[in-house]
């Protein structure tokens, strides 16, 4: 079983690779999205200090978000999502290993990216590493509810605008304690309790969002 | 008196049974809603700190009650119908969401409208006023989710699989805005301090909430109706009743 999971990773990896614009274009938004309010809000260095994480977490919930037709749309389009279907492997197991890749292509990569933009907004190195921190905690979350709302939306009609309108209000929490914990290591507070719920909301979804998904991905394939 | 509950479970049975349910339910309504207003607009008294303004308590109050209870209607039938694949239920949830959405929006709007005079603004990002607005997000989703789907049965169990998702990450939702909005503002302006309320006052409230229910009911067992007749267009007896209509 666990070679089976490490094989659709190791897969899905390897189509991406073959096809580097793909994911580049999700990092190369949400770059410029992030740098983009400067030029909206003035860059006066404490503003942007105060924004700063907000601004790149919002930045990070879109992209995630862009990048989740992605997901399975390709796999179904081909007919391959229908082969994992009737495989004899778990679907749970066929959809956490689509969701890691999805997350070391997109979640992985913006976390990674997040303290270059936060230099961007003069964040100090303490809210760096935090900012850094919360990304690789809840960046996890949204490939694992979006996968539900991929899923969803599988041959709907205008899935894309569809997907932020499902999606995004599932993305609240995250947001909020995302942004909170660097908000509040700037205040000079101590960080831990929003990463800790951060980590809680990794746990549930991380049992909501492939039930949710696999439910979907049966309705979708019926 | 036994009523065979899986006989009306059946969308042609319960077709007729709706119809004949929804003068009920709207009379119940009218009533409701006319000696609720009476006693909301000429018994209770006026508010000594807020004046006549408070008075829109007596449509926002109920309309915001509605919006999250009816949510868990709708999600409880969508999982019914997932679980048990009755069609009907799936129909029902549809019914739903349209009143559920437009009473979540009455509850942003008559509260915006409270606010301006009360706190003198139209929008404070209060925890409960966000997450309203969220549910309202919900609800749209649910409703385009719908749409956007062409085959109704696909429709119903992707509908329903939203709901339920919903159902869970409300509270989440809730507690996260929540906590957000006490870690953000310092003295922000609460609703919980409200004084305590003459019974008049309360009553009016139930009296609106009341008919507020009694409406919900009608007005969707009429969309469930029309749902009906459209999913079942090609079956015989509902062309019979259009012919007959």
């Amino acid at each position: 079983m666990l070679r089976a999971f490490g094989f659709l990773v190791r897969r899905d990896l390897r189509i991406a690779l073959r096809r580097k614009g793909d994911a580049l274009n999700v990092l190369v938004f949400f770059a410029i999205v992030a740098s983009l309010f400067p030029l909206g809000v003035g860059a006066e260095p404490n503003q942007l200090r105060a924004i700063a994480a907000g601004v790149v977490w919002v930045a990070a919930l879109l992209a995630a978000m862009l990048s989740l037709p992605r997901l399975f749309a390709a796999d179904l389009a081909d007919g391959t999502l229908e082969q994992l279907l009737v495989s004899p492997q778990p679907l749970p197991l066929v959809v956490a290993a689509k969701i890691a890749a999805h997350w070391l292509l997109t979640g992985l990569p913006l976390a990674l990216v997040a303290p270059l933009l936060g230099l961007q907004y003069d964040l100090p190195a303490a809210a760096l590493a935090i900012l850094l921190a919360s990304l690789l905690i809840g960046t996890p979350v949204l490939s694992l509810l979006g996968a539900a709302g991929a899923a969803l939306t599988l041959g709907a009609r205008g899935a894309g605008a569809l997907l932020g309108l499902l999606v995004l209000p599932f993305y609240v929490p995250v947001l909020v304690f995302g942004a909170g914990a660097v908000s509040a290591t700037l205040t000079g507070l101590n960080p831990s309790a929003h990463l800790s719920l951060l980590g809680a909301f990794l746990a549930v979804s991380s049992l909501v969002g492939p039930w949710a998904a696999c439910a979907a991905l049966r309705v979708a394939l019926d | 008196m036994s009523l065979d509950w899986f006989r009306v479970a059946a969308p042609q049975a319960f077709f007729p049974v709706a119809g004949k349910l929804i003068p009920w339910f709207s009379a119940l309504a009218a009533a409701f809603a006319a000696t609720g207003l009476y006693v909301g607009f000429f018994v209770a008294p006026t508010d000594h700190q807020q004046g006549e303004s408070y008075r829109i308590i007596f449509i926002h109050v109920p309309a915001a009650w509605m919006s999250m209870f009816l949510y868990l209607v709708m999600a409880g039938w969508a999982g019914f119908g997932l679980a048990l694949n009755t069609r009907l239920s799936g129909m029902m949830a549809s019914a739903l969401a349209p009143t559920g959405a437009m009473f979540t929006f009455i509850a942003l709007w008559t509260g915006a409208l409270w606010g301006k005079p009360t706190w003198g603004t139209w929008w404070v990002w209060d925890a409960r006023l966000t997450s309203e607005l969220i549910l309202l997000f919900l609800y749209l989703g649910f409703i385009a989710l719908k749409g956007a789907i062409p085959d109704s049965q696909r429709a119903d169990r992707a509908g329903a699989i939203l709901a339920l998702v919903g159902v869970v990450n409300i509270p989440i939702i809730y507690f996260s805005v929540q906590w957000w909005s006490t870690l953000h503002q310092g003295a922000s302006v609460s609703l919980t301090r409200a004084p305590s309320m003459a019974a008049t006052m309360l009553a009016a409230m139930i009296l609106m909430a009341l008919a507020a229910w009694m409406y919900s009911i009608a007005v969707s067992f009429a969309r469930l109706r029309a749902i009906i007749l459209e999913r079942e267009r090609d079956a015989a007896w509902a062309q019979m009743q259009r012919s007959a209509a």
